[in-house]
């Protein structure tokens, strides 16, 4: 099937031809740094994570996202969902790819990274990350593949395959999970030290990764000649509010904990992101833009007749899409190192060479996706009519 | 004998990993001739079940006494001096109680405590995060209650740097040498890409000899008469240094209610309270 | 006979014989001088007896695994003293105890490094001893 990704319109070629550009600038930025150091970026000895991390940490969660397609067709029999789970599925391997390869650019000795597998640590969370990870993408491989290949055939896939899908549902729970534990285990961090960092990084991933697979389906829609369906997305559409209202409400909740407790240590970094410490208040603007999209994408999904209409739908997931960015690509790291452990404040904002290394990353992501994306449509199309027997 | 496209392949797979395996069992097997070569310990190095220090504030009175502390430490073990906040690497240094120990500020406090720069530095927890977040145990735990630093392991992936709940750790932005103003020929640098810090002088301690900045603060001590700012020891030897301090002064640690056990103790006051 | 895409084809095979000859190309004329490692540093001429920590067939091939050793017994499990496979003791360190001895890193460690290809990065951080220029 391969073959379809490499067949397309001028318009695909000219898409292609612009992220392979993106690619080619990020890696040239990228040897640069492999150079001098990782000092080319923002980061610093007080906030010794930046761009990278809060980037690898905010596409964990639109990883994950796969398991609200799986859930209801494989285990609810929901049929709806038959002819787009491979959407989240090749959404899950693009987006664990760039997962990998921030993590990989945020190394200091990327040479090394062998030394994570050469000397297994079943106590450092960070070993798990890397199992999880790898295991899920792995995994997403394999069923996608599988299963489209037996569409294409007009056949029901292979009866291995099925164990294979229930493992990865809890396997991207598992993601999410151990990727918030990184955070939520550290003692000095009070910022990440949470009991339900956990359910807030799953919940916004719950809400982030399907409002992306509804712009991408409204895409697909627009640019191929395979419809995603009016119904599937409103399905989508019904499971990005619910996540995005919990999301909403767990913040709220550690709001309430840090402010009616008063205790400093709690409401320091909060106050920083939102009001600023001193003169310090680089991220408010951005933290503010991450709530009112928030709030505005709140309005758009509960009420029945907007989230009904798929251009104020579409509006609505960009707003989601973009809130949880920033709050979770960018401002969940980012105030967890601010103040420092002597209770000073050393801001951070990303470099460009950082900037355009992470563009680089993303159009890669961009890249695997389009490919896959290409691939399945083009099955889709072929088999348009049959029904999905899985 | 026919065989198919598929049936080939399986065959010439089998037969590869059959093929590395083998050869790999049997170079780890075979012996490398080293069969009468052994490692010891020096017969110098001093013994602990736990290091720890105590740090009497009180001593350190001028400025100079803080930089031959400092200055001991950064010098012998090629500390780079970068220059700036951001990029900075520090194994030891200096800063005021509100910053060091925040939690216990305290505004009616006496102010000469108040405006004194406590000495800072790793403080070889017993319960050390930074030891339990390390994904491929570059940074570990001595028996002797050292948190130890390997950097021919380290990978560069901070995540010791986002645990550690005293910033103790420092990490190599960028290439230290152009920034070490005087190599010590005996001791190695680091390079870019590694995390560094303290580590109670392992090297010295191997030979016999005490940290170095115990040692230069006992040197100020000899010149200035009374007794050190720096005590080193072993927290379980009832007989030690450190302990017989301990026991006869009042001394806090930093964050104590994080459960990290630090190592490091800050006499405040005591018998001799000032 | 007709070859589909055939200029494609041709193209590729083009690049890819360009690119599995390319190590021989590039070094055509190149000299092709055998390492001759010296061992006439003041330090060495000043032992009475002249060895290495281990024989010189050993050191040839297995310096590196020794290292390795050393590393390891230094840094992870605090020993530092090393007992030769002749019951002599030597302090575990690459720095003063190897460059010690050879102290002209150029005409030794490099000389088999450069001619083998191979660029060790122990000395980005162990201080190799500063060599005269001769």
């Amino acid at each position: 099937m391969v073959e379809k990704a490499l067949t397309g319109s001028r318009r695909y070629w000219a898409w292609m031809s612009f992220l392979l550009f993106l690619i080619g600038v990020g890696f040239f930025f990228y040897l640069r740094q492999f150079e001098y150091g990782l000092g080319i970026t923002g980061m610093s000895r007080d906030v010794s994570w930046g761009l990278y991390i809060g980037q690898f940490t905010f596409l964990v969660g639109v990883a994950a996202s796969a398991v609200m397609l799986v859930i209801p067709f494989y285990l609810h029999d929901f049929k709806k969902f038959g002819k787009i789970v491979i959407l989240g599925e090749f959404l899950a391997v693009s987006a664990v790819t760039m997962c990998l390869l921030f993590i990989f650019t945020d190394m200091g000795q990327p040479t090394r990274v062998l030394n994570v597998i050469l000397h297994p640590t079943p106590n450092s969370i960070m070993f798990w990350d890397m199992l999880v990870l790898n295991g899920y993408l792995v995994l997403n491989i394999i069923i996608g593949w599988i299963t489209l290949s037996a569409d294409r055939k007009g056949v029901k896939p292979p009866t291995w395959i099925k164990p294979l899908i229930y493992l990865s549902i809890p396997w991207a729970f598992s993601i999410h999970t151990v990727t918030a534990f990184l955070y939520a285990g550290l003692p000095g961090r009070h910022f990440w030290l949470s009991a339900i960092m956990a359910a807030r990084f799953l919940a916004s991933a719950f809400a982030g990764g399907p409002a992306l697979l509804i712009i991408l389906a409204l895409l697909v829609r627009r640019l191929s000649k395979f419809d995603p369906g009016k119904e599937p997305i409103q399905a989508l559409g019904k499971i990005v509010t619910y996540a995005m209202i919990a999301n909403v409400f767990f913040l709220s909740l550690e709001f309430f904990t840090a402010f009616y407790s008063g205790v400093p240590g709690h409401m320091k970094s909060f106050v920083y992101l939102y009001s600023g410490i001193a003169k310090y208040a680089k991220l408010v603007p951005l933290m503010w833009t991450s709530a009112i999209l928030a709030l505005a994408s709140l309005v758009l999904l509960v009420i029945p007749a907007t989230r009904r209409h798929e251009t104020l739908l579409a509006i609505a997931c960009v707003s989601v899409f973009i809130s949880l960015w920033i709050d979770k690509g960018f401002g969940l790291v980012i105030g967890g190192f601010i103040p420092n452990p002597f209770e000073r404040v050393t801001e951070y904002w990303p470099t460009s060479p950082e900037i355009l290394i992470s563009l680089g990353i993303w159009a890669v992501g961009f890249l695997v996706l389009t490919a896959l994306y290409k691939i399945a449509i083009a099955v889709r199309e072929e088999t348009e009519g049959i029904e999905i027997e899985h | 004998m026919k065989i198919n496209r598929r049936q080939f392949l399986k065959i010439a797979g089998a037969s590869t990993v059959l093929g590395l395996g083998g050869t790999a069992v049997v170079n780890m097997i075979a012996n490398d001739g080293l069969e009468a070569s052994h490692v010891m310990t020096d017969e110098r190095a001093l013994l602990a079940k736990r290091w720890a220090m105590a740090i009497d504030m009180r001593k350190f009175t001028t400025e100079e006494d803080y930089r031959r502390v400092i200055n001991a430490c950064h010098s012998i073990h090629n500390v780079p001096d970068i220059g700036n906040p951001k990029d900075e690497v520090k194994w030891i240094w200096s800063d005021g109680y509100e910053h060091v120990f925040p939690g216990q500020e305290n505004e009616y406090m006496e102010e000469s405590i108040k405006e004194l720069p406590f000495i800072v530095l790793c403080n070889h927890c017993d319960n050390p995060p930074c030891v339990r977040v390390c994904p491929t145990k570059a940074t570990f735990k001595r028996k002797d209650g050292i948190v130890m630093m390997d950097q021919h392991r380290c990978i560069g992936c901070r995540f010791c740097m986002a645990a550690c709940p005293f910033g103790a750790r420092s990490f190599n932005w960028k290439d230290p040498r152009p920034f070490i103003k005087k190599e010590n020929l005996e001791y190695p640098t680091r390079t870019k890409g590694v995390v560094e810090k303290c580590t109670f002088c392992f090297e010295r301690i191997a030979k016999g000899l005490i940290p170095a900045c115990v040692e230069a603060s006992q040197a100020i001590a000899k010149e200035r008469g009374g007794e050190p700012g720096m005590f080193f020891g072993d927290l379980q030897d009832q007989n030690s240094e450190v302990r017989k301090i301990l026991s006869s002064h009042f001394s806090i640690r930093r964050k104590p209610e994080l459960g990290t056990e630090p190592s490091v103790f800050y006499i405040i006051g005591g018998e001799n309270n000032g | 006979m007709r070859i589909y895409d055939g200029g494609k084809i041709i193209i590729g095979l083009v690049i890819f014989v360009g690119l599995v000859t390319f190590p021989f190309f590039y070094n055509i004329g190149k000299p092709n001088v055998k390492p001759e490692p010296k061992l006439d540093t003041p330090e060495i001429q000043k032992l009475t007896e002249k060895k290495c920590v281990e024989s010189k067939a050993f050191m040839r091939a297995e310096h590196m695994k020794l290292l390795y050793t050393w590393r390891d017994a230094a840094v992870r499990a605090g020993e530092r003293i090393y007992v030769n496979s002749e019951g002599k003791q030597f302090t575990i360190s690459l720095q003063n105890t190897c460059m010690h001895c050879h102290s002209n890193k150029k005409k030794f460690c490099d000389e088999c490094h450069t001619y083998m290809a191979v660029k060790p990065y122990c000395w980005n951080c162990h201080i190799a001893p500063k060599e005269k220029e001769t």
